[in-house]
C-alpha cells in the first residue's frame, strides 16, 4: 500500500487473475515474470549452442532435425548471431538485474513497491514484446539474421543481397532490440528513483547491502548506455529501410553486385556506437553477480564483507571505467595506435578495482566458518570464473595480443567465462539462496549439489580447452574448420567441448526439475530467516506479503553485514534490530 | 532467533555503522508514526532528471555521429535550412515563456488564468511542430530528401526525433490539463512543474539541435 500525494492509496493486492499474475503491479511478481522469461530465454540459448557444438563436434554427420540432414553455413551464422543476441540480452541482462533486482531491491531498501509499478509493468512487457519479435525472426523468409550480436554493418546494413536473414530477420532483430533499449531505460530509471528515494528510516548508503549497490550501479550504466544504442538502431535501420548512407561506404561489392546507391558512410560509426553501449553491457551483466557473491560470501562465511567501503568504490570504479574501454573491442579496427594505447591503459586499470573486489572476496572467507550449501557453492563458483576469465582478459586489453587473438576461440573463452558463465553462477546463488523467501520452500540441497559439480566442472570443461584452441590459432564463427590442414589436429578438442557441453547442459535440466519439485514438494521454509541473514527480506514472511512489510515501515539500525559480532550473543545482527534488542552475551 | 528472547538486554554497539539511532535514509521527509509514507513528491524529480539524462545520451549519440559522419564523408553536402525553422524557433521560446506564466498563475492560485496560459503553450507546441511539418515539406519540394545527403538525412532525423520527445510533452499538457487529480498519486502543481521543466528542457535541446544543424553545416 503505498499512500501519495494527494492523501489516497496507490494499489491494493490485487484479486483476479490477470492482475495478479499477468498484467501485475506488484515488484514481486513483475521479477518472477523477469527471471521466467530468462529460464525460457536460457534454454532456448542453450538449445542454439547445442547445435553449434554438434555441427563443429561432427561437421560431416547427417542430423534428423535439420533439411538435407546437414546445417547450411547460413543457418550456422544464424544460430551465433541468435544463441548471442538471446543470451546477453533476454537471459544476461534480464535475470540478474531485472529479475533478482525487480524482487529483491525494494524489500532490502525497506519499500513497499518500486517507485513507479505501472512502469515496472510495462518495463516487463515491453521487453516480452522484444523477445517475441526476435524470436520472430526464426520465422520470416530467409530466417533469422547471421550478422552476429554485434550486427556489424555494412553487410547488416544492405539487406538481403548479404544473405538469408539479412532481410526481414535482421530487421526484426534490430527493431527487436529497439523496443529492448526501450525497456531497459524504464526498468533502469525504476531502479535509480526507487533506491534514491523510498529507502527506510536509517537505510543509509553506507548500510545498503553490496546487492542494492551493484543494481544502482547497474542501472546507472544502463540508463547511460541504452538510449545510444537506441540510436545507434535507428541509423542502422534507416540504412537498411529508407536508403541513408550512415554506415555504409561507397563502392562496394556485394555478391558479384556492385552497391551504387549507397556512398560516404562509415561502419566504425556502428562500431563505436555499438560497442559504447556493449561495453557497459558486460558490466550490466556481471555487476549483480558480484553483488550476490559478496552478500552469500558474507552470509555462509559468517563473518562481515571485508572492506565494505572499497568494495562499493571499486563497484562504482568499474562502472565508470566501463564507459571509457570500449575500443578495446575494436583494436583490429585499424585504430590508431595511441588511441588503442589508451583504451588499453584503461582496460588494464580496470584491474584494480577489479582486485580490490576479489582480495575483499578472499578476506571476507578467511577465518570465517563457512557453510558449504548449494547458494555458497554457486557464490565461490561465481569467484573461481570471475578470476579465470578475468585474467585472460589482462592478455586481450594488449593491443598486439588481440591483434593475434581477437577473431580466435580464445576470446569466446574469456567472455564466456567471465560474462556469461560468472553471471549465471551470480544468478543460481541467488535463485538458490533467495527461492525460500520467494516461494516459502527450499531447493533440494543434493539435487543442487549434483548439479553445482556437474555445472561447474562442464563449463572449465567447455571453455578451457577453447583458451587452448585459440592460442593454436583457430579462427571462431568458423562453419566448417575440417578443410584448414592446420586446424585438423584440433577437431578432437571440439569433439571433447561438445560432449562437455551436452553433460553441462543435461546437468541444467537437474535444476530445471529441482525448482518445479521444490516449488510443489520441496522442504518447507517454516521459519522467516533459515539462513540467519541480516538484510530486511528475512524479517518478513516467506514469500512475502503483496506489500511486503504489512504497512508498516521498517527502520534500520545497523548494517548489511553485521556477522559475528563481539559481545553478541548471535552471530548475526538484522538490519532492522533495535539495538535495545540486540542481546550481549 | 534474534529479537524474540529479550531476557538480559544490554546495548551494544555493532559497529560496521550501525548506530543506536537511526539516521534519515533515502527518504526522510514523512513521519515516523509507523504508516506507510507516500512515494515523495522528489521521485517524480528524481525519475524526470533520470529520463533527462538518458534523453540526453540518446542526442549525444547522434549528434556525435553527425560529426563523426560529416568528417568522414567526402560526400557531405550542407543543407539549407529552411527559413520557417528561425520562425518555429521564436514560437517555441514564446511557449517557454507561456509555460511559466501558466505556472506562476497555478502558484498564485488564479486557475483560470493558469489554463489560459497553459491552453496558449500548448497551442505554441502544436505550431511549432506544424511549422516543423512545413519545414520538411520545404526541403522536400527543393529536392532535398531523407536519403538524399548525409547532411539532409541527419537534418531529418534530428527534427523527427526532437519533434516526437515534443509530443510526448503535448501529451502531457494535454495530460495536466484533463487527469482528474483528486484521485492521482501527485498533485496538478506537481504535474505542471514536472511538465514545464520537460517542456523547457526541449527547448534548450532544440536550441541545441539548431546550433548544430546551423553552425556543423
Amino acid at each position: 500500500m503505498v499512500t501519495h500525494e494527494n492523501g489516497g492509496h496507490a494499489h491494493h493486492a490485487p484479486t483476479g487473475f490477470i492482475q495478479k499474475y499477468v498484467f501485475s503491479i506488484d515488484h514481486k511478481v513483475i521479477g518472477i515474470q523477469y527471471l521466467c522469461l530468462a529460464l525460457f530465454s536460457v534454454f532456448l540459448g542453450m538449445a542454439l549452442s547445442l547445435l553449434m557444438r554438434l555441427h563443429l563436434a561432427w561437421p560431416t554427420a547427417h542430423w534428423f532435425f535439420f533439411k538435407g540432414g546437414q546445417m547450411t553455413p547460413e543457418q550456422y551464422l544464424a544460430l551465433v548471431t541468435m544463441h548471442g543476441t538471446i543470451m546477453i540480452f533476454m537471459v544476461l541482462t534480464t535475470a540478474p538485474q531485472s529479475g533478482f533486482g525487480n524482487y529483491f531491491l525494494p524489500i532490502q531498501i525497506g519499500a513497499a513497491d518500486m517507485a513507479f509499478p505501472v512502469l515496472n509493468m510495462l518495463s516487463f512487457w515491453t521487453t516480452f514484446v522484444s523477445l517475441m519479435v526476435m524470436v520472430a525472426a526464426f520465422f520470416v523468409t530467409g530466417g533469422a539474421p547471421i550478422g552476429g550480436w554485434t550486427s556489424y554493418p555494412p553487410l547488416s546494413a544492405l539487406g538481403e543481397i548479404t544473405g538469408p536473414g539479412q532481410g526481414a530477420g535482421e530487421t526484426l532483430w534490430i527493431v527487436g532490440l529497439a523496443i529492448f533499449c526501450a525497456a531497459s531505460l524504464m526498468g533502469a530509471l525504476n531502479f535509480i528513483t526507487t533506491l534514491i528515494d523510498l529507502r527506510a528510516k536509517g537505510m543509509t548508503l553506507g548500510r545498503l547491502p553490496l546487492t542494492c549497490w551493484t543494481w544502482l550501479v547497474t542501472a546507472i550504466l544502463g540508463l547511460l548506455a541504452f538510449g545510444v544504442l537506441l540510436a545507434a538502431c535507428i541509423l542502422l535501420l534507416l540504412d537498411r529501410i529508407a536508403g541513408t548512407s550512415f554506415f555504409i561506404p561507397g563502392g562496394l561489392v556485394i555478391t558479384d553486385q556492385v552497391v551504387t546507391w549507397h556512398k560516404g558512410g562509415s561502419p566504425l560509426l556502428w562500431q563505436h556506437l555499438f560497442w559504447f553501449f556493449g561495453h557497459p553491457e558486460v558490466y550490466i551483466a556481471i555487476l549483480p553477480g558480484m553483488g550476490v557473491a559478496s552478500h552469500l560470501l558474507s552470509t555462509f562465511s559468517r563473518k562481515p564483507v571485508f572492506g565494505y567501503r572499497a568494495m562499493v568504490g571499486a563497484v562504482c570504479g568499474i562502472g565508470f571505467l566501463g564507459f571509457c574501454v570500449w575500443g578495446h573491442h575494436m583494436f583490429v579496427s585499424g585504430m590508431s595506435p595511441y588511441s588503442a594505447f589508451a583504451f588499453s591503459i584503461l582496460t588494464m586499470t580496470i584491474g584494480v578495482p577489479s582486485a580490490i573486489k576479489t582480495f575483499n572476496w578472499l578476506g571476507t572467507l578467511w577465518g570465517g566458518k563457512i557453510e558449504f550449501n548449494c547458494a555458497m557453492l554457486f557464490a565461490l563458483g561465481f569467484v573461481s570464473l570471475f578470476v579465470s576469465g578475468g585474467l585472460s582478459g589482462l592478455f586481450l586489453a594488449q593491443p598486439s595480443l588481440d591483434l593475434y587473438l581477437h577473431d580466435t576461440y580464445f576470446v569466446i573463452a574469456h567472455f564466456h567465462l567471465i560474462m556469461g558463465v560468472a553471471a549465471i553462477f551470480g544468478m543460481f546463488a541467488g535463485m538458490y539462496f533467495w527461492f525460500p523467501k520467494m516461494f516459502g520452500r527450499f531447493l533440494n540441497e543434493g539435487i543442487g549439489k549434483v548439479h553445482f559439480w556437474f555445472t561447474f566442472v562442464g563449463v572449465y570443461s567447455i571453455f578451457m580447452p577453447m583458451h587452448f584452441l585459440g592460442l593454436a590459432g583457430h579462427p571462431r564463427r568458423y562453419y566448417d574448420a575440417s578443410a584448414v590442414t592446420f586446424l585438423q589436429k584440433l577437431q578432437p578438442v571440439h569433439v571433447f567441448i561438445t560432449y562437455a557441453a551436452i553433460i553441462t547442459i543435461a546437468a541444467q535440466f537437474l535444476f530445471l526439475f529441482n525448482v518445479i519439485w521444490s516449488l510443489f514438494a520441496g522442504k518447507e521454509a517454516k521459519e522467516e530467516n533459515p539462513w540467519h541473514a541480516t538484510t530486511l527480506e528475512w524479517s518478513i514472511p516467506s514469500p512475502p506479503p503483496f506489500d511486503n512489510f504489512g504497512g508498516v515501515e521498517p527502520v534500520v539500525y545497523h548494517g548489511a553485514y553485521e556477522f559475528s559480532v563481539p559481545g553478541a550473543v548471535d552471530d548475526y545482527i538484522p538490519q532492522n534490530l533495535a539495538p535495545d534488542l540486540v542481546r550481549k552475551a | 532467533m534474534p529479537g524474540t528472547i529479550v531476557d538480559d538486554i544490554e546495548i551494544i554497539d555493532a559497529g560496521h555503522g550501525g548506530g543506536t539511532t537511526p539516521p534519515a535514509g533515502g527518504d526522510d521527509d514523512g513521519d515516523s508514526s509507523g504508516s506507510r509514507r507516500p512515494v515523495p513528491r522528489r521521485a517524480y524529480f528524481t525519475a524526470l532528471q533520470l529520463g533527462l539524462a538518458a534523453i540526453v545520451m540518446f542526442f549525444m549519440a547522434l549528434a556525435s555521429s553527425y560529426i563523426v559522419r560529416k568528417g568522414l564523408g567526402l560526400d557531405w553536402q550542407s543543407t539549407p535550412l529552411p527559413r520557417v525553422l528561425w520562425f518555429n524557433t521564436t514560437i517555441l521560446l514564446a511557449s517557454s515563456a507561456t509555460i511559466a506564466m501558466a505556472r506562476k498563475k497555478l502558484e498564485g492560485g488564479e486557475r483560470e488564468a493558469f489554463h489560459s496560459w497553459w491552453w496558449v503553450t500548448t497551442g505554441l507546441g502544436l505550431l511549432f511542430l506544424a511549422g516543423q511539418i512545413i519545414a520538411w515539406r520545404q526541403l522536400a519540394a527543393s529536392g532535398m530528401l531523407l536519403a538524399t545527403n548525409p547532411s539532409s538525412s541527419f537534418f531529418y532525423l534530428l527534427t523527427a526525433a526532437h519533434g516526437a520527445h515534443l509530443a510526448g510533452g503535448i501529451f502531457a499538457l494535454f495530460y495536466v490539463m484533463f487527469r482528474p487529480w483528486s484521485r492521482s498519486r501527485i498533485s496538478q502543481a506537481t504535474a505542471a512543474e514536472l511538465t514545464s521543466i520537460y517542456w523547457h528542457f526541449m527547448d534548450g535541446l532544440w536550441i541545441f539541435l539548431l546550433a548544430l544543424l546551423t553552425l556543423g553545416r
